[in-house]
């Protein structure tokens, strides 16, 4: 089946349709299409599913990395050595794509620091640590309506909820559920195929959690405004079919059972099992209307709206090479040592620990990392329980990494472009719809650690566009200085050009001047002139007093006071001058009367 | 025979006529072959390779003026890339110019600067912030790491900070084989 391409589908769609009329645990599933490669590595699934979802003591502190989704990273709302309580939000979405963080237990801030992170790199990141009072107070819960609330209002509230894809891609809820029940979305997929060895953390959910889980579903169904829902589950989990199935007895949710087959986990892998449609490698989910959440995901959304309980814990697989594997509601920013000593320690030869599956997990940088969102599983690894890599050896064009790839793409060209750099070249080949599932290397008969390659020309990739990007806006911005600088000098000249022409005619002028003294008179005019338009304008304005319409009538009485005491100063000043006029004339009158008595005089004596 | 001849006649018009028009509609603006080169370049914007900027020194290269290995930024793939588009023999770097440094960004100790706007004037990208007799700093994201503001500043307060490996800026390795540990760990 593994090998087996698109054109025979329709002969594996009835033997597959056979195995699951005989299996006997399908109730409405019709046709299960068929996927391309795929591979089936050891499950390992049964060891962590001996014992119930346990509960963990509260570890003595909790590390939180501000960095456990995809996006931006959250804008910390909290101080060093403050209280808090259970579910009191630490730090909060910051722009588009991001996720709050709550605090998993009531407490005191301890650090604010940069801390080792489950991450590949191995390197510190911001780190919120709580020591936990010990009481697990809770702050109060705000619960909503969910079956019957306003649904811009309800989605709007999933980003505080600090809810994230708890599948492990971590992608913030609250942007798949952005349509607000008016999106094109009209098949939910729920995604409990769970298909990468040891992880067991969904099977357990699906067993103990199922009647939750369905009411979880109806929550994004609603939300998102889906007329079908189709969960995809593998038939390597018979338990958490019947619950499931038992639970979504009287709804309109179908479960389908799909073969165990690696990678069927993958969301555009599901969306064609279980619908036979193909979502093109351009385009999300979405743009043909369907969207795929994890069944955690679902179930984290319900108990937010039905208990106000925002994400603050996780279901954790500890499995691999430890004496009790077993699952565990794990608070997030629990120490990864702390989750170790629950599961009665890792037996001697451990070398080390894996985080997610054997496929697609990483290598833990330390035992100090704290459990994340992302963290589905934590393996103890050893050298017994996963051979140490043979060296590898060249590529002998065998192909069989083409036949096992889910999406079709050519590995070994791919390997070829990573190995010599050609990224041009990789990117031709799709490099980037690589889901790094891991099953090329898994089935390479020359050990080639090919999906390292990939990853690395993924993030070179990356980087160098990201280079390119810089370096745009470098020469924008140089150009633009350029341009300024240019128009800075041009404003200087043209300034400098004005005050020299100035100059130059007051010069011309003052030459003009001592020439001739026609301008002398000229400017003795102007000033007259100036001094006339002065007088009649003090005329015209007289004492009218201006701006008085929003006067008040008292201040308008105290202007006609003034005015009336104005005129009369004036007549005064009027009379004055007549007076003044009168004794001239006097004088004048008198000058002559004594004139007149000395010419008498004179003719007299005459 | 005169058919034919009004044919190819005709024919030439049409033609000439399409060719005119798509001279004048698609002409295109500046040389783009100097915007092909300045497009390699990395835009540090540094004048490491003699010239006041990237610009001019893909005006020089596409002139034939410059040498294509004149640009340390850019490092050997960048005098590779230069060599594929120009046709030319690659080269190795001329260390006359410099060498190839690991990224990094201009920092300002903000307690000794005194505020004299040299650095500001210097800056080629308009990656600092200040005004005269205050304090400046760099705007990080938009540095490009030149060096220009380094020897203008009079008390020697900017310093070159390479640009740390962070999760968000973390790439993964080329493939290696690991080395196995002797002992246990």
């Amino acid at each position: 089946m593994e090998v087996s391409s698109h054109t025979n589908q329709a002969g594996n769609e009835t033997i597959m349709n056979a195995i699951i009329d005989i299996s006997g645990l399908v109730k409405k599933s019709k046709a299960i299409f068929n996927l391309h490669g795929g591979v089936h590595p050891p499950g390992n699934k049964a060891q962590s599913t001996q014992l119930p979802i346990g509960e963990l003591p509260l570890p003595e502190k909790l590390v939180l990395p501000l960095r456990q989704h995809i996006g931006n990273i959250p804008k910390i709302t909290v101080s060093i050595n403050q209280h808090v309580l259970k579910g009191q939000l630490l730090a909060e979405a910051e722009g588009t794509v991001s996720a709050a963080i709550h605090a998993p237990t009531s407490g005191t801030i301890i650090a604010i620091e940069d801390a080792v992170i489950p991450h590949p790199s191995g390197l510190p990141d911001q780190c919120i640590t709580i020591k936990p009072d010990g009481k697990d107070t809770w702050i109060e819960r705000k619960t909503q309506d969910w079956r019957k609330g306003n649904l811009n209002d309800l989605v709007a509230s999933i980003r505080l909820s600090g809810i994230v894809g708890l599948g492990g891609a971590t992608f913030p809820t609250q942007i798949k559920l952005r349509g607000n029940g008016k999106s094109e979305v009209h098949t939910l997929v729920i995604n409990a195929a769970e298909c990468e060895p040891y992880i067991t953390c969904d099977d357990m959910l699906m067993r103990e959690r199922s009647e939750q889980l369905v009411l979880g579903i109806q929550v994004a169904q609603r939300l998102i405004g889906a007329q079908n829902v189709v969960v995809g589950v593998e038939d390597n989990k018979p338990e958490a079919i019947a619950a499931i199935q038992t639970a979504t007895a009287n709804t309109n949710i179908e479960v389908k059972v799909i073969p165990t087959l690696y990678p069927s986990g993958d969301a555009r892998r599901l969306v064609h099992l279980v619908l036979g449609q193909e979502v093109p490698h351009d385009k999300r989910s979405t743009q043909v209307g369907i969207q795929v959440f994890n069944v955690a995901t679902v179930l984290a959304l319900y108990r937010y709206f039905e208990f106000g309980e925002p994400s603050l814990s996780r279901i954790v697989s500890m499995t691999g090479n430890v004496n009790r594997p077993q699952n565990f509601e794990v608070l997030f920013g629990t120490p990864l040592m702390h989750l170790v000593k629950a599961v009665g320690d890792a037996k001697d030869d451990t070398s080390h620990y894996i985080m997610g599956g054997p496929m697609m997990g990483f290598d833990l940088p330390s035992e100090e990392v704290p459990i994340t969102k992302a963290a589905n599983c934590i393996i103890a690894a050893s050298p017994t329980l996963f051979e140490p890599a043979t060296p590898a050896m060249p590529c002998i064009r065998c192909a069989r990494c083409a036949d096992a790839c889910p999406v079709s793409l050519q590995p070994q060209e791919l390997y070829w472009f990573a190995k010599a750099d050609n990224f041009e070249k990789a990117q031709d080949y799709k490099l980037f719809d690589c889901i790094e599932c891991g099953a090329c290397s898994y089935v390479c008969p020359s050990a080639i650690p090919l999906v390292q390659y990939y990853r690395y020309a993924k993030s070179e990739v990356i980087a160098l566009d990201k280079a390119q990007e810089a370096a745009d806006i470098a020469r924008e911005r140089n150009d633009f200085r350029l341009a300024r600088l240019e128009r800075e000098k041009q404003e200087r000249a043209a300034k400098h050009a004005a005050r020299a022409q100035g100059a130059k005619a007051a010069q011309a002028a003052k030459a003009a001047g001592s020439q001739e003294g026609q301008t002398v008179t000229d400017k003795q005019a102007a000033i007259t002139a100036a001094i006339e338009r002065a007088k009649a304008q003090k005329a015209a304005d007289g004492a009218v007093p201006k701006n008085t319409t929003a006067t008040s009538t008292a201040t308008k009485a105290e202007i006609k006071t003034i005015d009336t005491r104005r005129a009369a100063a004036t007549k005064d000043a009027n009379k004055l001058t007549a007076d003044t006029d009168k004794q001239a004339k006097i004088q004048a009158a008198i000058a002559r009367a004594k004139a007149q008595k000395a010419a008498a005089l004179k003719a007299k004596k005459g | 025979m005169l058919t034919a001849l009004y044919i190819m006649l005709g024919l030439a018009l049409v033609l000439g006529a399409v060719l005119g028009f798509a001279a004048l509609k698609f002409k295109v603006e500046g040389d783009p072959l100097i915007a092909r080169i300045d497009a390699i370049l990395p835009q540090t914007q540094c004048a490491q390779c003699g010239y006041p900027g990237c610009k001019p020194y893909a005006t020089a290269i596409a002139n034939g003026e410059a040498d294509i290995n004149q640009c340390p930024p850019g490092g050997d793939e960048g005098v590779h890339a230069l060599a594929d588009l120009m046709g030319m023999e690659y080269k190795p770097l001329n260390e006359e110019h410099g060498e190839t440094k690991p990224k990094a960004v201009a920092f300002i100790e903000e307690d000794v600067c005194i505020g004299c706007t040299l650095c500001i004037q210097a800056c080629p990208v308009d990656a600092i912030l200040g005004a005269a007799k205050h304090m400046h700093t760099i705007v990080a994201s938009e540095c490009t790491g030149c060096e220009l503001c380094i020897p203008p500043c009079p008390v020697d307060c900017i310093t070159m900070e390479p640009i740390e490996e962070t999760p968000e800026n973390w790439k993964w390795k080329y493939p290696a084989i690991p080395i196995k540990p002797v002992m246990k760990l």
